[in-house]
């Protein structure tokens, strides 16, 4: 019975009702693709370090999986190569060239024999010192194709070829001129490695360790990518925690300017219902359970607007952001925005609670 | 009459406050009604009636005197258990806006039921009553789809659907038309008739005083006698 007064009181105010639920959907939105672009670009990014086909990884003192931190000499490369099982080495050079882009130097001879050869969709590999090979997500987002100029460094490059997205970066140009556009003649980001056996790799990382580069950041495939969650960034869980927070207060606001409205105008009917004997816990129930209805309805637009904010990444921007659907966070985004939105209803509810039902009655 | 009182006021009083002054809305009120008695109350505007029906229905407590109602001790009781009297002891129907807009007249009544924990039915003896009512077929409809008259009915069987001891009626047809009063008022004098059911009717209307058994005249928050 209650729950057929709670339908039709939010039938009742239907664009009151669609407003709530949709500042809760936006408010799930929020956290849902923030969570799915977080994931999506570490797992993009897991993809194209896996797809060099290298077993482990050396990066420069002071590390993370997702962040470098300075360019180390790529003399430590011949080392590397002259440690028992390590039969292929390849060092690639990063260069931010925005808060979330880079371009990557690849020495192409030694990272082909790794990897294999890039996969072109269009065009050819690099041939002039001018060129560069841009992969189908980034010229998408950027409508590259062979023949088009972009700038990078204060430079036009031509881009000669479109490669398969999932090897190692988005934009790759030749180690050597990279090196010395960067003024880092002689320095390498990162050094893939290659063993004869992969059940090797924790030998060889502790004889490598053992050899000299106890300083280094040296990790197994495994273990990179599994480094590579949103988790492992403390600048991501931060931000995390402050769009849910943001998300809160929204679903708060919200819930609380509609719930407060509604009392305002039921004023007459609670005094009814007080009339009829409802005690003040059957009163908050009616506010609590349209709450309720109003967060579920909500959550639920939340998550059929994340495939809508996918869809606008991947038709917009597929070469700098990747939004992954995270069906574990539905249900948190769902408690989330209940808890909000319940927060929301307590004060309304209060008032309810305590309206004297003769002054509610009172006719003018 | 060997039967206690069903209602029994001495000396009651009752003081809003209102800001700074206090409001002496009951000034020593004594009163009786027997189970089974069909009154009306008249008095000017202010004299207290409201308020009297308010303390009887126990939606605010007296300030001091002595009341009972059902058995209930009024100036004893805590607020849980008025809410208690609210819920199976009294009936109340008020001059509009009875009806909760959003619902069905049935589950208008529906709702009291709810309310007061029973089941979320209405049984033959009631279907009958809505007989008597002449709403049965209007049962589907939402109060602004009914008249003024229908509203009052619907709000007269959904007082009685739990079966209260007093029903209390606020100026019931304060905002009716003659014919539907008349149709109103002979209701609630079938009602007392036939099931015996004891009703306080307050009035401005002396013809609708005259449906009930006994006319009391209130002045001043006080009871007085007939002129
Ligand atoms: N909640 C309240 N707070 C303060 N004063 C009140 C309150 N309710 C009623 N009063 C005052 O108490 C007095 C009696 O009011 P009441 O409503 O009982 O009169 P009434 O006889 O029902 O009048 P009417 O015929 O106009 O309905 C009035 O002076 C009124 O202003
Ligand atoms: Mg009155």
């Amino acid at each position: 019975m209650i729950n057929r007064l709670v339908f039709e009181n939010l039938k009742h105010r239907p664009v009151r009702t669609l407003l709530s639920a949709l500042a809760v959907g936006v408010q799930v939105t929020m956290i849902l693709t923030l969570v799915g672009i977080s994931k999506g670009m570490l797992e993009d990014q897991a993809v194209r370090a896996k797809g060099v086909g290298a077993d482990l990884s050396i990066r420069p003192p002071g590390s993370s999986a997702i962040g470098l931190s300075g360019n180390f000499d790529e003399r430590i490369l011949p080392f590397v190569l002259k440690q028992p099982h390590v039969v292929l080495a390849t060092g690639v050079l990063i260069a931010p060239t925005g808060p979330i882009t880079s371009i990557t130097g690849v020495d192409f001879p030694t990272f082909a024999s790794m990897s294999g050869r890039f996969r072109f969709v269009e065009g050819r590999p690099i041939e002039q010192p001018d060129e560069v090979i841009v992969d189908d997500y980034y010229a998408k987002e950027h409508q590259l194709h062979p023949g088009s100029t972009v700038k990078i460094f204060n430079r036009e490059w031509k881009v000669c070829g479109v490669f398969e997205q999932g090897k190692v970066a988005r934009i790759i140009i030749p180690l050597g001129i990279l090196q010395k556009l960067t003024a880092n003649t002689g320095k390498l980001s990162v050094i893939w490695v290659k063993l004869d056996d992969p059940a090797r790799t924790n030998e060889v990382i502790a004889e490598l360790r053992r050899a000299g580069l106890a300083e280094y950041q040296i990790w197994s495939m495994a273990d990179l990518i599994s480094q590579m969650s949103p988790n492992n960034i403390p600048v991501l869980k931060t931000f995390t925690a402050v769009v849910i927070g943001l998300g809160v207060v929204i679903g708060f606001l919200v819930v609380f300017l509609s719930m407060y409205t509604a009392v305002l105008e039921r004023t007459r009917e609670i005094g009814v219902l007080k009339a009829l004997g409802a005690t003040p816990a059957y009163i908050v129930g009616i506010l609590l359970r349209e709450t309720a209805l109003l967060a579920v309805f909500g959550t639920i637009a939340g998550i059929i607007l994340t495939f809508g904010s996918r869809w606008l990444i991947e038709t917009l921007v597929p070469g700098s952001l990747t939004q992954a659907i995270v069906p574990d966070w539905w249900p948190i985004a769902g408690v989330i925005a209940m808890g909000g939105a319940l927060l929301g209803a307590a004060y309304p509810g209060l008032k309810a609670a305590r309206q004297d039902a003769i002054e509610a009655l009172s006719y003018d | 009459m060997t039967e206690a009182p069903i209602i029994s006021a001495r000396g009651l009083r009752k003081v809003y406050r209102a800001g700074e002054v206090d409001v002496h809305a009951l000034r020593g009120l004594d009163l009786d009604i027997s189970r089974g008695e069909f009154v009306s109350i008249i008095g000017p505007s202010g004299s207290g009636k409201s308020t009297l029906f308010h303390i009887l229905g126990g939606l605010t407590p007296p300030t001091s005197g002595s009341l009972t109602v059902a058995g209930y001790d009024l100036l004893k009781i805590s607020e849980a258990e008025r809410t208690r009297l609210r819920k199976t002891t009294v009936g109340f129907v008020f001059q509009k806006y009875n009806l909760l807009p959003t619902l069905t007249a049935r589950d208008n009544i529906l709702i009291a039921r709810d309310i007061a924990g029973k089941p979320v039915e209405l049984d033959a003896d009631f279907n009958a009553l809505l007989d008597l009512l002449g709403i049965r077929s209007r049962l589907a409809h939402k109060p602004r789809a009914l008249s003024g008259g229908e509203q009052q009915r619907v709000a007269i069987a959904r007082a009685l659907v739990n079966h209260p001891a007093i029903l209390l009626a606020d100026e019931p047809t304060g905002n009716l038309d003659s014919e539907n009063s008349t149709a109103v008022l002979a209701l609630l004098g079938d009602l007392n008739r036939r099931l015996g059911q004891t009703i306080l009717m307050i009035t401005h209307n002396a013809e609708a005083a005259a449906y009930a058994h006994r006319i009391i005249s209130m002045r001043d928050g006080r009871i007085v006698p007939n002129d």
